[in-house]
């Protein structure tokens, strides 16, 4: 007779392997998780220790942004990130040295040449469209970007992430509606973390789950829990197949926790409760995958030790880097205003 | 060489470069079926179908945003904003976005795309439909502005816009659409950017102005002439990058200044040329530099005593003309 533990290993291989993943794709998506994470912990270690000024991240939205991300084609299609993406550009091609030189606003760094603010990714090799601040341009973005993959029939998608407090924006219910008007490949995603800076969802909408506003433009809405990496692919999947088929756009709206204050500037504990910020622990994504790979056996002690040695590596190799880096030259700071000739 | 009016020349402009390039569409509110409030994109839908040009749902900032991610993925948007007045909502994309994605990016992404937008008064459109706007993105390095006034002009620089690989505002004075005719060279004519015209030479004093405001001048500068007075037009035709060149050589003939524009005076597009000539041709100067611009009200009021009290003309520029030439 089969015993208890054995039907449980049974039962969750089985949730996966329904969504044609194997072992090895759910340990790269851990593996993306977790470098996220450690590269993430370490930029505000270095923002604390006054090596650099500020920090913005996405510590605990690894799991939402690595089932989307592992549902497109990333080398085919477009991402049109917010200041949160760290996994999701990490696993659209940027490698860590790369973040790194963008927190240390080092000449080399691709997103901006150290002009941006950190956070603010971009990068044309891997079809990352540079972003700025205001928040909810990015959404047009994506329509325009997904518009022209459909006139030129290149086969591309376009995703593109933001905030609940994003969805205020005018420019956001633009994006929607334009896209389902022209049924542009383009998969919305929202990283509902409960709060903008320090406003709450209650004081951004009156709706509880943002994807019932998908109603409204005539697509299909979901709403999942963003620390259930499988459950935010499974979903993701099908908004990026519907894109991909040429019936349109889809909201996803992840539901996920923001594990840190809103950035470096900011102290969540003077406008959360203590007992939310213990609570949210329970459902970081990170925590809550490990223990699904380690009860469905695909990942053990040793295999653990060993993405997360290399991923020790990867943070200092990166931080090392760039803190050597240099800073852009100021003789460069009014060059690419407008197209150069013989520019780079 | 056709003599067209300024709407055709733009219409044709569109037909061309939509015909040369397919990357080239058009978006916008009513461009399509009706081909735009005032005609500037008729027959295109016909042309080109639906997909190329697009009527978009009744939103500026969109029209924008949408355009400029066409622009990053390989499409050279023309995006028609219907009146310049209704420019703001998407002043968020223009500035923010637009104007900044090369330069944040250090070079990796640009942003080619042309936004068009008829703007000015004289038309009865009272303060919704009037108004002079390209200040405020002349402003703005990164965009380029472009201000044309004869009907030559207008296809050339268009063309020029749209192969332009930075964001380029194309303000078309409404009231010039259908007013004057001008030879406009058939097939593939190119205005240059950044680059001025002398629409009439002068000794006596140079006038610099651009849109309806260079044909009021032009009228001017014919009834001084009669009292002798030699005036100089400068046609301005693309406000940023500014020729600076031919407005210093002008001044450094002529020695007298006179900058005309429609939008009210205190900080508009003159201001920045009057600054100029103070700092770079301030010994060049036999009098002070003069202005005649709009005045200090927020918008063009609709009823006709009052538009006309409004707006600058051949008149009043004519008189400021003989102030300076007395100076």
């Amino acid at each position: 007779m089969e015993s208890k533990e054995a039907r449980g290993v049974r039962e969750i291989e089985s949730r996966h392997q329904a969504l044609g993943l194997a072992g090895e794709h759910l340990l790269e998506m851990y593996y993306y998780m977790a470098l996220a994470r450690a590269l993430d912990e370490r930029m505000w270690v270095l923002q604390r220790a006054g090596k650099v000024p500020f920090v913005i991240s996405g510590q605990g939205h690894e799991g939402a942004q690595a089932g989307v991300m592992y549902a497109i084609d990333r080398d085919l299609d477009w991402f049109v990130p917010y200041y949160r993406s760290v996994c999701a550009v990490l696993m659209k091609g940027m490698t860590p040295r790369e973040l790194m030189l963008s927190l240390f606003a080092k000449a080399e760094d691709p997103s901006s040449g150290g002009r941006q603010m950190p956070g603010h990714y971009g990068h044309p090799r891997y079809k990352i469209l540079s972003t700025s601040s205001p928040v909810g341009t990015q959404y047009p973005h994506a329509v325009g970007i997904a518009y022209a993959a459909k006139v030129r029939k290149t086969g591309e998608i376009c995703v593109v992430s933001i905030g609940d407090g994003g969805t205020s924006q005018g420019d956001w219910h633009e994006a929607l509606n334009f896209a389902s008007i022209h049924r542009c490949p383009v998969v919305f995603v929202v990283e509902n973390n409960g709060y903008a800076i320090s406003v709450p969802q209650e004081l951004q909408m009156a709706v509880r789950d943002i994807a019932v506003r998908a109603q409204g433009y005539g697509i299909p809405g979901y709403t999942v829990d963003g620390s259930d990496v499988l459950a935010v692919y499974a979903v993701a999947k099908e908004a990026v197949e519907r894109a991909r088929r040429g019936e349109g756009p889809s909201l996803v709206e992840c539901k996920v926790v923001r594990l840190t204050a809103h950035s470096s500037d900011d102290r969540q504990e003077k406008y959360r409760p203590v007992e939310e910020l213990e609570a949210i622990r329970s459902v970081d994504p990170l925590v809550v995958f490990r223990h699904y790979l380690e009860r469905a056996g695909i990942m053990d002690e040793a295999k653990y030790t060993e993405i997360h040695t290399r991923i020790r590596e990867e943070v200092d190799d990166a931080t090392t880097y760039a803190e050597l880096a240099p800073y852009p030259d100021p003789l460069t700071a009014t060059r690419h205003v407008y197209f150069e000739e013989n520019g780079e | 060489m056709a003599e067209l009016r300024l709407i055709d020349a733009i219409n044709q402009a569109l037909h061309e470069e939509m015909e040369r390039d397919e990357r080239v569409l058009v978006l916008g509110e009513d461009v399509g079926r009706k081909g735009g409030v005032f005609g500037a994109t008729e027959g295109l839908y016909d042309r080109f179908g639906g997909e190329r040009v697009i009527d978009t749902p009744l939103a500026e900032s969109s029209i924008v945003g949408v355009a400029i991610g066409m622009a990053a993925n390989g499409l050279l948007p023309v995006a028609e904003i219907q009146f310049a007045d209704f420019i703001f909502p998407a002043m968020n994309q223009i500035l923010s976005e637009a104007a900044r994605m090369r330069y944040r990016s250090n070079g990796a992404f640009g942003c080619p795309l042309v936004i068009r937008a008829p703007y000015g008064g004289g038309v009865h459109g009272a303060l919704y439909h009037s108004q002079s706007v390209e200040a405020f993105f002349a402003h703005i390095p990164g965009l380029k502005v472009v201000v044309p006034y004869h009907p030559g002009d207008a296809k050339g620089l268009l063309k020029a816009s749209i192969r332009d690989p930075d964001p380029v505002l194309f303000f078309e004075h409404k009231k010039l659409y259908r007013m004057v005719r001008g030879e406009v060279p058939e097939g593939d004519y190119i205005v240059p950017l950044g680059k001025a015209a002398i629409r009439r030479e002068g000794k006596d004093l140079s006038v610099f102005a651009y849109g309806l405001m260079l044909h009021e001048a032009l009228v001017a500068a014919e009834e001084v002439a009669k009292e002798g007075i030699d005036a100089e037009v400068v046609d301005l035709r693309t406000l940023r990058p500014l020729d600076k060149e031919t407005l210093l050589a002008s001044v450094r003939k002529t020695n007298r200044a006179l900058i005309v524009y429609e939008d009210n005076g205190f900080l508009g597009y003159g201001a920045e040329l009057a600054a100029i000539l103070a700092e770079e041709a301030f010994f060049d100067l036999d009098a002070p530099i003069m202005r005649v611009t709009g005045p200090e009200v927020p918008a063009v009021p609709y009823a006709p005593p009052l538009e006309r009290w409004f707006m600058p003309d051949a008149r009043r520029i004519a008189e400021a003309m003989r102030r300076l030439a007395q100076y």
